[in-house]
């Protein structure tokens, strides 16, 4: 039933694509109380890509994502994650959440935060071991943060503290990354160590998609967008959606001429 | 004397009494850790004051089916069933109401506790004498403590820190990030519940001897007590049990050696003791630990602006900041600086332009990462990457390091 809304809606995936896709979303609506957040949206992730998420505040960008990995609970619709409902695939995600959803103040260590991310290889009872302890120490070292490993974590910087989310998602050896904001108020040396661990991630074969914010950086960091403002309004690769009209529509005139003339939009 | 009670010589009853209640307080404050991290600690409140209409019930029950009414694991039974209807109430009224959730805990808190003294009163104008020993589960009563009653302790205590042995990765992961572990799989608002569950486990074998008015005092302020030792939640937990643990015994023990007193209310105030030690005296979080930094950082500062302006011939006005140079030995009385006080400016001087180096540099971004604009940079850095940095700055090599 939901592949027919979507061949309805353009998109035109075929079923193949459907069932290799590491996140196709169909007919997802999310509300909080009476006011749909996200409108029956269809998105399909293509395998080895980064996709930015684009729209302006409010628009159910998070929302998205977190309904894609059942943190809340759509009203309706699907996630398929590499062709397989979420409960049986979950274990290929690796989630980064906003900086702003925890409590920084925790007693944590960094090490420990890391650690987390093997969840699920620990299991309940499985004591820690020295190779566990390597694993985290190896992704603190790809996200530039080995000399904090130690540290609590409200000692951090923003930008350090998104590094070490970032670091606890590669701790999971996922094979989809979902980023919600990853670069929003953090440093530049921060958005350059992100930038270059998603885009060695890609070049390993992995799938990234990220709720994005920043319309200047879309081009350099992304090869695929999408556009939301509750609905869909477009999909594809950089060159043949992040066009001025396209974000015109999203953003609903928000944008100001001289803001998307210095975007470098593909031609549309 | 008072070591006889310690060391359990007072007698059987202060023994049985002594051991139970730490074991009692162990469970407690390894259970509270994770309550006060997902910063539920007051809904234990809500569970707690929720037993007393189900000590009431199972009470009249077993009257009616002819017992004696006062067999504890009856009442434990009843007291568990009523507070977990009182712990679903506070999360559906949180849930699916507008109510906020300390709205929600006050409701359920009074409403349950109303109707319990009022079946109380009930069951006191019914079975005359029969109905003596409820209202010890108010404050707890340990006078007539009996063997059975600590097993049931000691055996509710075990099974609870197992359960938190088993679950306290995704209680963890829960705390500390509840979409994240949304995001594994985590069931949160299960998960929840299990917390829940097991704080009102603690509540209900706590009865006993605590009662239900203080119990919560057990769950909360062990956690809080080891929060200020240490960074890490593994070490929380235990510090936290060993409080719980500590403060029961000691407390127990008390109230065996002065026979007039509650043994309830002396745990509590003997784990007040060992919260006040530690907001106090604790290495880094305590208060006098934050005063003394507070104060250390304050001079730095003033001394720190002191050689900045001695170096660069800027006029100070600052008393205090003139009053530390001086006593340091850098400057004469009317502010002129002394030689070493010269050498100390220039070092001063120097060093920020090594850490504007060093900051600007995503190769030194983890010590750049302790600027503060204090800091000595030798401190931080190597000989080797000192002289590195002064040979990019250029001008006068060679100023003391």
């Amino acid at each position: 039933m939901g592949l027919e809304v979507a061949a309805n809606r353009g998109a035109t995936p075929k079923a193949e694509i459907l069932a290799g896709s590491p996140l196709a979303i169909r007919g997802m609506t999310v509300s909080y109380g009476q006011k749909p957040v996200v409108f029956s949206v269809d998105m399909t992730v293509a395998e080895g890509s980064m996709t930015a998420i684009i729209g302006p505040n409010g628009a159910g960008k998070s929302t998205l994502l977190k309904a894609a990995l059942g943190i809340v609970q759509p009203l309706a619709g699907e996630a398929l994650v590499f062709g397989k409902p979420l409960r049986s695939a979950r274990h290929r995600i690796a989630y980064v959440p906003q900086r702003a959803s925890v409590d920084w103040d925790f007693p944590t260590r960094v090490i420990d935060v890391v650690l987390m991310g093997l969840y699920r290889e620990l299991g309940l009872l499985r004591r820690l071991r020295p190779h566990h302890l390597e694993k985290a120490r190896a992704c603190l070292k790809r996200v530039g943060m080995t000399d904090f490993a130690d540290r609590q974590i409200g000692q951090l910087s923003g930008g350090q503290q998104q590094r070490v989310f970032l670091a606890r998602a590669l701790a999971q050896e996922a094979d989809l990354y979902l980023l919600d904001e990853p670069f929003a108020g953090v440093d530049a040396a921060t958005e350059k160590a992100i930038i270059d661990v998603l885009k060695s991630l890609r070049s390993d074969g992995k799938t990234v998609v990220a709720v994005h914010h920043d319309l200047t950086t879309v081009r350099s960091y992304f090869d695929r967008v999408f556009l939301i403002n509750t609905r869909k309004m477009a999909e594809g690769a950089v060159d043949e959606a992040f066009t001025s009209e396209n974000l015109n529509q999203t953003y609903g005139g928000r944008l100001a001429t001289g803001q998307i003339d210095q975007l470098e939009l593909a031609a549309g | 004397m008072f070591w006889n009670a310690l060391t359990l010589q007072l007698g059987y009853n202060a023994t049985l009494v002594t051991i139970g209640a730490t074991l009692l307080g162990i469970a407690a404050g390894v259970t509270g850790t994770f309550l006060y991290l997902r910063k539920r600690a007051l809904v234990s409140d809500a569970i707690s004051h929720a037993t007393l209409p189900g000590v009431g019930i199972a009470f009249m029950l077993m009257v009616l089916l002819g017992g004696d009414g006062r067999a504890l694991s009856g009442l434990l039974f009843g007291a568990a069933v009523s507070s977990w209807i009182g712990l679903l109430c506070v999360s559906w009224l949180t849930r699916f109401t507008r109510l906020s959730e300390d709205a929600a805990i006050g409701a359920v808190l009074s409403v349950f506790f109303g109707f319990g003294i009022v079946l109380l009163t009930v069951i006191q104008t019914m079975g005359a004498g029969r109905a003596a020993g409820l209202e010890g589960f108010l404050l707890g009563s340990t006078a007539g403590m009996l063997f059975n009653d600590a097993l049931v302790i000691a055996g509710g205590g075990a099974l609870t820190l197992l359960a938190v042995l088993i679950l306290r990765r995704p209680m963890t992961l829960l705390a500390f990030d509840p979409e994240y572990a949304a995001s594994r799989g985590i069931n949160v608002g299960r998960m929840d519940l299990v917390i829940m569950a097991l704080a009102l486990a603690v509540t209900v074998i706590g009865l006993k001897v605590v009662g239900l008015i203080l119990i919560v005092a057990m769950l909360i302020i062990p956690p809080v007590t080891a929060r200020f030792w240490t960074e890490r939640t593994d070490h929380m937990v235990l510090i936290s049990g060993l409080c719980g643990g500590l403060a029961a015994w000691v407390g127990a023990a008390l109230s065996a050696f002065a026979p007039a007193m509650p043994t309830g209310p002396i745990i509590v105030l003997t784990s007040f003791a060992l919260f006040l030690v530690s907001l106090l005296l604790a290495p880094n979080r305590g208060i006098v630990a934050v005063y003394l930094r507070h104060v250390r950082f304050q001079r730095r500062v003033h001394m720190r602006q002191g050689l900045l302006a001695l170096a660069q011939g800027q006029p100070i006005y600052e008393g205090f900041t003139l009053r530390l140079l001086q006593r340091a030995g850098l400057s004469q009385a009317d502010g002129v600086a002394t030689d070493s006080g010269r050498a100390r400016a220039a070092k001063a001087l120097r060093d920020e332009k090594r850490w504007e180096l060093v900051r600007a540099d995503q190769a030194f971004e983890s010590a750049a990462a302790l600027y503060d604009g204090l800091r000595d940079i030798e401190t931080v850095l190597t000989g080797d990457q000192i002289s590195e940095i002064d040979q990019r700055i250029g001008g006068p090599q060679g100023v003391a390091t």
